[in-house]
């Protein structure tokens, strides 16, 4: 019986290796691989403690399978056990080589993650040019963009825009449209309690704070429409709160909020309506485009 | 540490005085003043062990209706159902939903791990394992088991004021929880569970007050600092921790009681419109709750855990007939998580948008807690090694403790790692892993020492068997349950979602979480073995003596089970606790800390190498 206790104890790691194994094939594994060059290295991240950690967990799981088998054989016979209380060096050894794996996990991630939160880190001409600013709510996310025509000149302007909404800022819900092929950086706040962004395949989430304004950057690395859900607590409708992040190259992305515009503007009182703005928007495009 | 050993002395004779004293007193004490309105540390510390047996038991069933939800969403829950809501014909509402997790997590936290930790085995093994008659503060003592009651009353009847049980999670962020209209279970409800919080705060408090008095001052004669066993050194710990920390959230939960009901603004910020409320007013900060809270919460998470390890250090000595591998290092590592256990908290907030850089700071730090769990591991592998186990439901809780340990650790280093983190924050990964460290560790732990300390509390033993079975399902159960949580969290699978399943990319998961939802149920359903056996074994067990695992340590010394006052010899304490299989002690393979060296205190302990100066013996 003793025995079999220990091949218990054996057992069960190797059923859990397998079952992380097998996990892959079986979609028990993440959504897809990172869309986005951060995801790639949050990825990679991941990988590599997964296998310093794997390394660790079967050493363990071994050390105890035999030490259980040893004790199994032992108490055929009479006799006592070993008497020790410790040894120094072997102390030394098990705090010192975990200290420097673990200091060594630990430092090799500073760079992704001051790539991803330090502001200052942010290309500037991301930071100039907010994709959006999204304001989640119970249970939606309401997203801003400034209009095409606005230019920031510098981050003063950026948060002024961000404090007060302008006249022509385009409104959109449940899906953000963001251009591929550079990071963008859209800014997170919410009306009421904490939300989280949270798009899975691109590995982002960040928590929108009461109060707080928080900058989030990232860049879609091809045209698709990803799902985005809510990662924290924020009501019985939590679960809900579905939405998507459309990535599309530059011209798409351009048009979309030209339509966007079209559609807002429209005065509904004449079919021409429409027509005049849109001519004072091709006017101003086309200075705009004139440079590309 | 001899010149403690006069004042040792002293208190020594104080207590045999006091304990003849004390019988008298107590033969004319009433049964309610006996075993209801107890003063004695005995009977305070089962009452609160079975308390919290039956809260386990009322915090799995809500765990149930949880995973009854994840797998069958919408579905008529059977039985259950048509009795608690039959107004939505026996089926979970969102809003039900996120009060069940909500409360599942508060009455396992609150009601079963901290007080059977701290309370249970802390109150019955302190005096008994140091050799005091009892508590240095009796009174307050019966106080605190008392001010669990007002708690449980006011988390259970949460659930029946207003519109249903508090529902923003059991770390209650604010505003979701501080503003009353911003969900259903933030009304009356949420004061409730505020309310709760603060008397679970007065009971830890008393406790930890009387344990480090007690262990300070308390001692048996010869019983120096590291002649303690590690059951006892976890204790003094959490009790420092407790001390320490729990102010901060006694503190914090009257603000947000304030900001609820008397307009104070700690933690809302102006300007925020709540279900279309008017407008807030107000400068708050709701990042403060968090900072607040994890102040506490994460030097709670190793009072839930650290007195596990110690015990689980004592039962495996015990069982492996070998001293504790490392002594010291063992002491020094619950004094390291302890205190690295104050400069972590900020990893419980890596996408809260905080400074970056304290990002990083909590990630060292993190990381760096992660080492005397591994020393503590090594250590755990060492006594197992060379020993001769018996393979008993004591040992084999230890060991699934410790394999368990082993996940919930190595998981834990995914989700210090900030970056990591950005994805696995709020998934099912760290459900998964909090699992592993608070039912895989702490739980398998409990459940060995119950069966462990049982014969002392009772006198009789428990049905080995019957335990066996109950282990071996509930790992089974527990595995199950748990390790294909790991998989959700990497499948991206958020918490607290009532139906995952209307987002395309969780749609395939719903046949893996019938199977976890099955798995818990035959783990929910396993823990009537353990109370079958409790119950059946305290009147019909086999009866035992004073020492039925032959163990070293002072609580085996005493009659079984001990009278009101412990010990009828008043101990002395010659040896460290862990001498066993000693070749300097032929007779038995185990040495009583009590027993009385035969040739002198120079010979005795001259294989002592892990106490060096203080193996020298009482004076």
């Amino acid at each position: 019986m003793k025995r079999l206790w220990a091949f218990f104890f054996i057992l069960w790691p190797v059923v859990a290796i397998t079952a992380g194994v097998i996990s892959p094939s079986m979609h028990w594994w993440f959504p897809g691989a990172a869309q986005s060059p951060i995801g790639q290295r949050i990825d990679d991240l991941f990988y590599m403690i997964l296998i310093i950690v794997t390394v660790v967990f079967i050493g363990t799981q071994v050390a105890m399978g035999y030490v259980l088998l040893q004790g199994a054989r032992d108490t055929d016979a009479p006799g006592r056990a070993m008497f020790t209380h410790g040894s120094h060096a072997l102390e030394v050894i098990w705090t010192v080589v975990p200290a420097g794996v673990l200091l060594f996990i630990a430092f090799y991630q500073l760079d992704t993650w001051a790539a991803y939160r330090v502001k200052e880190n942010y290309p500037m001409s991301s930071r100039l040019s907010p994709v959006a600013e999204i304001t989640a709510r119970q249970f939606e996310w309401r997203i801003r963009y400034p209009n095409p025509k606005r230019k920031f000149e510098s981050l003063p302007e950026v948060d002024a825009w961000l404090r007060q909404p302008a006249p022509d800022d385009l409104y959109a819900v449940n899906e953000l449209h963001v251009p591929t092929g550079r990071a963008v950086v859209v800014h997170l706040r919410t009306a009421d309690v904490q939300h989280a962004f949270f798009v899975p395949i691109l590995r982002i989430k960040q928590d929108a704070v009461p109060g707080l304004v928080i900058p989030i950057i990232f860049e879609a690395l091809k045209p698709d429409a990803y799902e985005w859900v809510c990662a924290e607590l924020c009501g019985w409708g939590h679960y809900k709160m579905k939405a998507r992040v459309k990535a599309e190259p530059k011209d798409d992305f351009e048009s979309y909020l030209k339509g966007l515009e079209r559609e807002q503007f429209d005065d509904g009182v004449s079919g021409h309506g429409t027509k005049k703005a849109a001519a004072g928007e091709s006017k101003s495009e086309a200075a705009a485009e004139a440079p590309k | 540490m001899s010149t403690l050993d006069p004042a040792l002395g002293s208190t020594g004779g104080g207590h045999a005085v006091e304990h003849a004293h004390g019988h008298a007193v107590h033969h004319e004490l009433s049964f309610f003043r006996k075993y209801i309105f107890s003063t004695d540390h005995k009977v305070i510390g089962i009452q609160f062990l079975i308390t919290t047996m039956l809260m386990l038991m009322v915090g799995g069933a809500l765990a149930l209706g949880v995973r009854w939800q994840l797998a069958f969403p919408w579905s008529d829950m059977p039985f259950f159902g048509r009795l608690a809501f039959p107004e939505q014909g026996g089926q979970i509402s969102p809003e039900f939903y996120t009060m069940l997790f909500t409360m599942h997590a508060s009455v396992m936290i609150f009601l079963v791990i901290i007080p059977v930790l701290a309370g249970a085995f802390g109150n019955y093994c302190i005096p008994l394992m140091i050799g005091a008659d009892d508590m240095a503060f009796p009174l307050l003592n019966a106080l605190s088991y008392w001010f669990m009651w007002p708690a449980i009353g006011f988390f259970m009847a949460s659930f029946f004021v207003g519109a249903g049980g508090p529902a923003s999670g059991w770390t209650v962020y604010p505003t979701l929880s501080a503003i009353k209209w911003a969900a259903p279970g933030s009304g009356t409800a949420q004061t409730f569970w505020l309310l709760a919080l603060t008397c679970v705060g007065f009971s830890s408090m008393m406790g930890s007050v009387n344990y480090l008095t007690t262990i300070i001052n308390m001692r048996a004669p010869g019983m120096t600092l590291f002649r303690m066993p590690l059951t006892i050194w976890a204790m003094f710990i959490t009790a420092i921790l407790q001390a320490f920390a729990l102010p901060v959230l006694t503190a914090a939960g009257f603000m947000q009681l304030a900001d609820r009901e008397f307009g104070t603004c700690f933690f809302i910020p102006s300007g925020l419109i709540v279900n279309n409320h008017a407008p807030t007013i107000g400068g708050g900060q709701p990042l403060l709750w968090q900072h607040l809270f994890w102040f506490y919460s994460h030097p709670a998470v190793y009072i839930m855990l650290l007195p596990a390890m110690g015990m689980v250090s004592d039962m495996l000595a015990t069982m492996c007939r070998k001293p504790v591998f490392g002594y010291k290092p063992m002491v020094f590592s619950i004094a390291a998580i302890a205190g690295l256990g104050f400069i972590v908290w900020g990893h419980h907030m890596f996408t809260s948008g905080m400074n970056p850089a304290l990002g990083m700071t909590f990630m060292v730090s993190t990381m760096m807690i992660a080492l005397p769990s591994a020393v503590k591991t090594f250590n755990w592998l060492g006594t197992m090694w060379g020993g001769r186990p018996r393979f008993n439901t004591v040992f084999l809780n230890c060991c699934g403790f410790l394999s368990m340990f082993v996940v919930g650790g190595l998981s834990g280093i995914f989700m210090a790692a900030v970056p990591v983190d950005i994805y696995f924050h709020d998934t099912y990964f760290i459900v998964a892993h909090f699992h592993y460290i608070l039912f895989g560790s702490t739980l398998f732990a409990v459940f060995g020492g119950i069966t462990y300390w049982f014969p002392k509390m009772f006198g009789r033993m428990m049905n080995e068997s019957v335990g066996k079975l109950h282990f071996f399902l509930t790992f089974i159960g527990f595995n199950g349950t748990f390790f294909p949580m790991h998989m959700l969290g990497i499948a991206g699978m958020p918490r607290r979602y009532a139906d995952p399943y209307i987002h395309p990319y969780l749609e395939h998961l719903l046949p893996m979480n019938q199977f976890m939802t099955c798995c818990a149920i035959l783990m929910g359903f396993a823990q009537f073995l353990l109370l079958g056996n409790f119950a059946y074994s305290i009147f019909f067990g086999p009866k035992c003596g004073r020492n039925p695992w032959e163990a070293n340590t002072l609580e085996w010394a005493a009659p079984t089970p001990p009278p009101h006052g412990n010990f009828d010899v008043p101990p002395v304490v010659y040896r460290g606790p862990y001498e066993y299989s000693s070749p300097s002690h032929p007779e038995s393979d185990f040495w009583p800390q009590t027993e009385p060296p035969k040739k002198g205190p120079q010979q005795d302990d001259a294989p002592d190498i892990s106490h060096g100066p203080d193996g020298t013996g009482p004076h």
